[in-house]
């Protein structure tokens, strides 16, 4: 049985924040008085994550998706509640628990501006204690899997930033980390560079069993590595399952689009009882329940005189949309 | 504490930091001039200040200029590690990339006290120890073991509060998140360091006695050279490195409980 890598009970986390009115006086008030409230940012969440999991974390800006991952890699001290991560208490920090994690934020850079990502792998490899010449062997096989080669001796400051985001990745991963917290890091990439670091996670998941922890604004990064998805709302877990479960409950019927060979075919098909999104001459788009798609097909097919027909998914961005103002999927 | 790799990871951030600083030239060269340049016009402003005196606060201008000597060296480290280091807590806090720090298997005040140097300010180091000799010679100490570990111990512990109120004022970012302004004030503080402690008046020699003991910092090392230490002060200096230095470090740990990392 996959043991439980990641546990988390009843996980609370409360920020003081301070507001400020408009204006100069609001200005002199705030720097003289300064009004702060507690602003709980996450309420009472529990999960668990099993060995080898990717697990994708969805939620809009301000839901609490960076917190937690933050709260997961012991970054942030939890105010109620309690996490376990690969057994130990994160926010400890303890140096067994460090060798076996890593954090990438798409929006953050650890490598050294002004010299080439080498010289940033080699101080990681002494600070993870690695010798030479491991350090050489892990470095050749990641930037092997991450196809980066020359890029490895330019100055950080001249890569472009799908380069920069590989070489990243392979600072964080030269310690061959069992867990992977990953904050949005595809953000700003071009749609190649984006498959590109997809492909290598799958990868990377794959060959050492890691577990991967995912926030992302892109939905194919979602849709491509996660087949579990945590849906955060305002600090609350509203949805924790499989990803096609969510889909199906929050899409429940799909487009068809037939082609009919003539336009009396495709009347006859707008008035035998199917729910009908639009008509053009002989094209006509239905909407059919995604629980009776191959019956209904088979009837189309038996009684009308079709040319053609397209199954139109929903886009997926639209789908998950609703999760991102919704709250509570009972699935 | 595993000494080899903390070793091993020194040696990283001292070929890192050469290589990073090596990169701008005219930048270093730059610096070289006014290191050279400030050291000069510190000097002149002494010589100033004893034309008409032949004594200030009981300190001649070859026993002054001790002073200034450790303070050259102690600004040198300043510049070489506290600098580069410790200004950039207070970037990492409000940028956020101190989660890298953190979630690194080695002692988080180890890797930001150290991880960058200036190499333009052991220029300054060097000049300082260079004055510093030229006045040994000028005043005629005898350098003798007491002596040499008595002024190392005394400018060892010097280096350990600076160091300490400095990373003091840093940490404390972690809750005014911008702190540039109180750094700034104990780099003035030092300033004032480079002038024998008598030649101020009672109430100030009290205050950079107790509260911003920077007294500490220049005129017991000065003292030592002279002969003129007593060892209570230098035992107190001692204590007093002792306890800033722990502190330092006790408040960093309980600092980091409060750290929220800057949003993405």
């Amino acid at each position: 049985m996959v043991q439980n890598i990641i546990d988390v009970r009843n996980l609370s986390k409360s920020f003081d924040i301070s507001s400020k009115e408009p204006g100069l006086k609001g200005t002199i008030k705030h720097f003289f008085r300064r009004q702060t409230k507690s602003l709980k940012v996450i309420k009472d969440i529990s999960f668990e994550i099993k060995e080898g999991e990717i697990v994708g974390f969805l939620g809009a800006n301000g839901a609490g998706k960076t917190t937690i991952l933050k709260m997961l890699c012991g970054l942030i001290y939890p105010s109620e509640g309690s996490i376990l991560v690969s057994g130990y208490l994160p926010f400890r920090r303890k140096e067994n628990f460090l060798k076996n994690i890593t954090l990438i934020m798409g929006q953050k850079q650890q490598l050294i501006w002004d010299l080439p990502p080498i010289e940033s792998f080699y101080l990681n490899a002494s600070i993870y204690d690695l010798d030479k010449f491991e350090a050489k062997k892990r470095i050749k096989k990641l930037s092997e899997m991450l196809e980066i080669d020359e890029e490895l001796f330019i100055p950080v400051r001249k890569l472009s930033l799908g380069q920069r985001m590989k070489s990243e990745l392979l600072a964080a991963l030269i310690h061959e980390p069992n867990i992977l917290f990953l904050d949005e890091p595809t953000l700003g990439l071009d749609i190649n560079a984006q498959r590109n670091l997809r492909k290598f996670l799958q990868k990377y998941n794959k060959e050492t069993n890691a577990t991967i922890c995912l926030t992302s604004h892109y939905m194919k990064d979602i849709t491509s590595l996660c087949k579990r998805v945590i849906c955060v709302h305002e600090g609350a877990i509203s949805y924790d399952g499989k990803l096609n479960l969510l889909l199906k409950k929050l899409s429940p019927v799909k487009e068809i689009l037939i082609v009919c060979r003539t336009e009396e075919d495709a009347i006859k098909l707008e008035n035998s009882g199917f729910t009908v999104k639009n008509k053009i001459n002989n094209e006509i788009t239905i909407k059919i329940e995604n629980n009776s798609i191959t019956s209904s097909l088979k009837t189309i097919l038996n009684n009308f005189d079709i040319e053609d027909l397209f199954i139109n998914e929903p886009p997926i961005d639209e789908v998950i949309g609703k999760v991102l103002i919704k709250n509570n999927y009972d699935i | 504490m595993n000494f080899r790799k903390y070793l091993k990871v020194y040696k990283k951030f001292l070929h890192t930091s050469l290589a990073s600083e090596l990169e701008y030239k005219t930048n270093i060269l730059v610096d070289l001039i006014t290191a050279i340049l400030s050291l000069v016009g510190s000097i002149f402003l002494l010589s100033i200040f004893f034309q008409n005196n032949g004594y200030i606060g009981g300190w001649k201008f070859e026993q002054a200029l001790i002073i200034q000597a450790i303070y050259t060296i102690l600004n040198g480290i300043t510049n070489t590690w506290f600098n580069p280091n410790l200004t950039e807590i207070v970037k990492h806090i409000r940028e956020g990339t101190l989660d890298f720090v953190l979630l690194k298997p080695i002692d988080s005040q180890f890797f930001i006290s150290l991880k960058k140097i200036n190499p333009s300010g052991f220029l300054e180091i060097m000049l300082g120890f260079l004055l510093l000799f030229f006045c040994i010679k000028i005043n005629q100490i005898n350098l003798n073991l007491s002596f040499l570990t008595l002024s190392l111990i005394t400018i060892s512990c010097s280096i350990c509060i600076l160091y300490s109120l400095w990373f003091f004022i840093s940490t404390t970012t972690i809750w005014f998140v911008k702190t540039w302004n109180a750094i700034e004030v104990l780099r003035s503080f030092l300033y004032i360091g480079r002038f024998p402690l008598n030649s101020f008046s009672f109430s100030l020699r009290i205050f950079f006695s107790v509260f911003i003991p920077i007294a500490f910092i220049t005129t017991i090392p000065s003292e030592v050279f002279l002969g003129l230490s007593v060892l209570w002060k230098i035992l107190l200096e001692v204590i007093v490195a002792t306890v800033f230095l722990i502190n330092s470090r006790k408040f960093w740990l309980f600092a980091l409980k409060f750290y929220s990392s800057a949003s993405s």
